[in-house]
């Protein structure tokens, strides 16, 4: 099923699916707020776009800067060509020693490899332990948002659901009680695991360090209990410089949710006294991307999720009506990259409005990379056959103004005189639930003529 | 003089020969001389943003030998003329003229604005008007600052309309929130398109608008479809018929 489909599905259920855009428009207005309290935001906006394709375009040096400094640290440095690979060496990391239950922080690049279900095959325990990933792993479901992954349910859903998994009092929906249940239940497994996973925000090359940014201070409490922490990290998150940071953390919280800054952004250099702290460097897929002329811009991104928050289509659509984990604009421009055959709807999720662009903290150029996807899906013949023909026939009139003329007096007495089904069916998908546009007798060139004479 | 070529993309031509002929008396009413090519078409934004680019090349290479000598050329479409300025590089670049028909080519607000230096309509249009702040004039002509930025706020459409004699301009609650039509999106992601559009009428109702206006036929025929489907009352006029004393 492609993303209209889903799409469609979502959109059946209208109370629901305006709620679900007023959540995400409500986020955009906080992030409107943030953005302009800072008068230099635009200049900000520029300067991480540049640092960005600076350290793009120098990815192997800064990488290899970064691996020596954090060895210095005392980090070991693993590299990951793909998923596959990443897995496998965070499940020895862990089994070598004998870890049992794993308290990990918010990261979509283990969501990407599909780290859970692998450590779990395998006898390891994972707690997600951001409080909304928590409740889509309770409720066995994959992030719907990236930074706000339980974004589609409602709050008597996520207290009904804790209700059957933590055992709360059934009816229970309030926030603050049930923030609290999670919080119990998830302390007795930070009390007792024996290794913390997190993702990385920003590695910066000239220190070695990498910084974790969240604001329920789990990635801390996940590393600083057990002795293990392991920081899963895709190739494109290397800064060059420590100040780089004032940069970019001044753009992310408020990008994000309208933040001046996240509650918690910790810095991790090297291993804590007597543990152990190892980062898993993972290409899958990116350094393909990287080679892709324009669309490696996409390799910026910060996962703020204010591409989606501000996207019209993603707010009425849902997380899940996309094919690919990350939904909205920027999951639809770094999926195609994977996978264009199963993804070659989402460039077409768009309405190419541009809100995307504008609202993007490191300047992507959402929207005109979902239209240079497009090109490539045709190009690849992977556009629907109806489709394609009708392009090719419109582009084969449109290039005689005669031709033209006549079809467009043709198609106008058509929709004078046809009965209104045979339009409905003529028009499909315009006029379901829209009237068709008026057709005059006269179209302009041919008033234009009456009134001017030949010109 | 000052001469344009006027640019009435396809469907303005086919269905709302009014907005063009609207187009044509505020142009002449500014003191230009006003040609139109009968030999042009569509300038191919169908087919581009279908990701067709082989089929819309032609019409690219045909609008550039059509409209390629003119002083100006001018278009009452803010998205047909993005096509023109932001999207015809990879099928003209380094034609001879491509590089003047870029420069030149402009939406009608932005043309009467920048080039022409207009403050004030002469006119009058006694109405509750929204304005509905089409998307690619706005982020890809940047007609005004856009919601999204943080630049000075600016608004070339909302400038030229309220010095209307009588005109009471509405403020939606969401600025510049896309009405979902966006070409081939409004059919082949129909569900959302409608809704987008429906937020949109309910919005601009909700301000008690009576017509809502905007620098592109498209959006408006796509949300006057909706409202004539459901009987709304809202009426919409392009721009252009506001500023030619219409309505």
């Amino acid at each position: 099923m492609g993303h209209a489909e889903s799409a469609a599905l979502f959109v059946r259920d209208g109370a629901r699916a305006h709620w679900h855009d007023q959540a995400g428009w409500w986020v955009r207005q906080r992030r409107d707020a943030g953005a302009k309290a800072v008068p230099d935001w635009e200049d900000l906006r520029e300067r991480a776009e540049a640092i960005k394709a600076h350290a793009l375009s120098n990815l192997a040096g800064y990488l290899e800067e970064f691996e020596a400094n954090a060895t210095r640290l005392g980090a070991v440095v693993h590299w990951a060509r793909d998923a596959e690979e990443h897995n496998r060496i965070v499940h020895g990391l862990l089994a070598e020693r004998g870890v049992k239950l794993v308290v990990k922080s918010k990261s979509m690049l283990t969501e990407e490899c599909g780290l859970n279900p692998y450590l779990e095959a395998r006898g390891i325990e994972v707690a997600d332990t951001d409080l909304g990933e928590r409740i889509v792993q309770l409720n066995h479901q994959p992030p719907s948002h990236i930074v706000i992954p339980a974004i589609h349910m409602k709050r008597e859903e996520i207290g009904e659901l804790f209700h059957r998994t933590l055992g709360t009092p059934a009816g229970l929906a309030d926030p603050q009680a049930l923030t609290e249940a999670a919080r119990q239940d998830l302390r007795r497994r930070f009390l007792s695991a024996q290794a913390g996973i997190t993702g990385v925000n920003f590695a910066v090359a000239e220190t070695g360090g990498i910084v974790v940014v969240t604001n329920e201070g789990n990635a801390d409490m996940g590393t600083s209990l057990p002795p293990l922490h392991v920081a899963s990290m895709g190739i494109e998150k290397v800064i060059p410089r420590a100040k780089d940071l004032a940069v970019f953390l001044r753009l992310l919280a408020r990008s994000a949710v309208g933040q001046p800054i996240s509650s918690y952004t910790s810095h991790f250099h090297g291993p804590r006294k007597g543990g152990e702290m190892h980062v898993v460097i993972v290409d899958n897929g990116r350094s393909s991307l990287l080679g892709q002329g324009g669309f490696r811009r996409a390799l910026a991104c910060i996962r703020c999720g204010a591409c989606l928050n501000t996207c019209p289509v993603y707010r009425r659509s849902g997380g899940y009506s996309y094919t690919w984990l990350i939904p909205g604009p920027i999951g639809s421009v770094l999926a195609p990259a994977r996978d264009l055959a199963a993804h070659a709807s989402l460039p077409f999720a768009s309405s190419l409005c541009g809100s995307c662009s504008d609202v993007c903290p490191v300047r992507i150029d959402l929207h005109h990379q979902l239209l240079a996807w497009r090109r490539e899906v045709a190009a690849r013949g992977l556009l629907p056959a109806g489709k394609r023909t009708a392009m090719r026939l419109a582009s084969l009139v449109l290039r005689y103004a005669w031709l033209y003329r006549l079809a467009g007096r043709a198609a106008r007495l058509a929709m004078r005189v046809l009965p209104r089904p045979v339009l409905g069916w003529l028009s499909g998908g315009w006029s379901r639930q829209r009237e068709l546009p008026p057709a005059p007798e006269a179209s302009f060139r041919e008033l234009y003529r009456r009134t001017r004479g030949q010109p | 003089m000052t001469t344009v070529g006027l640019f009435i993309p396809c469907y303005v031509d086919q269905f709302y020969p009014q907005v063009g002929l609207a187009t044509l008396r505020v142009l002449e009413r500014h003191g230009v001389r006003v040609e139109f090519p009968e030999a042009q078409t569509c300038c191919g934004q169908p087919m581009a943003n279908s990701g067709c680019s082989d089929d819309a090349r032609p019409l690219a290479e045909r609008f550039l030998r059509v409209f390629g000598d003119y002083e100006y050329v001018v278009a009452p479409s803010g998205s047909c003329v993005s096509m023109v300025r932001n999207h015809y590089q990879p099928f003209l670049a380094g034609r001879t003229g491509f590089d003047h028909l870029r420069a030149s080519t402009y939406e009608l607000c932005e043309f009467l604005t920048d080039v022409l230096g207009v403050e004030k309509v002469e006119g009058r249009f006694p109405h509750r008007v929204g304005l509905h702040r089409s998307c690619h004039g706005l982020r890809e002509l940047r007609l005004g600052a856009g919601s999204e930025r943080n630049v000075k706020p600016f608004d070339k459409v909302a400038g030229l309309l309220s010095s209307l004699e009588g005109i009471t301009l509405l403020e939606p609650s969401r600025a510049d929130e896309c009405c979902g039509f966006g070409g081939t999106f409004a059919v082949g992601e129909e569900a959302v398109s409608c809704m987008m559009g429906r937020d949109r009428l309910a919005d601009h109702e909700g301000r008690g608008a009576e017509v809502v206006t905007g620098v592109d036929a498209s959006c408006l025929m796509h949300l006057e479809g909706l409202a004539r489907r459901e009987r709304r009352p809202i009426r919409m006029l392009h721009v252009a018929q506001l500023l030619a004393g219409e309505g």
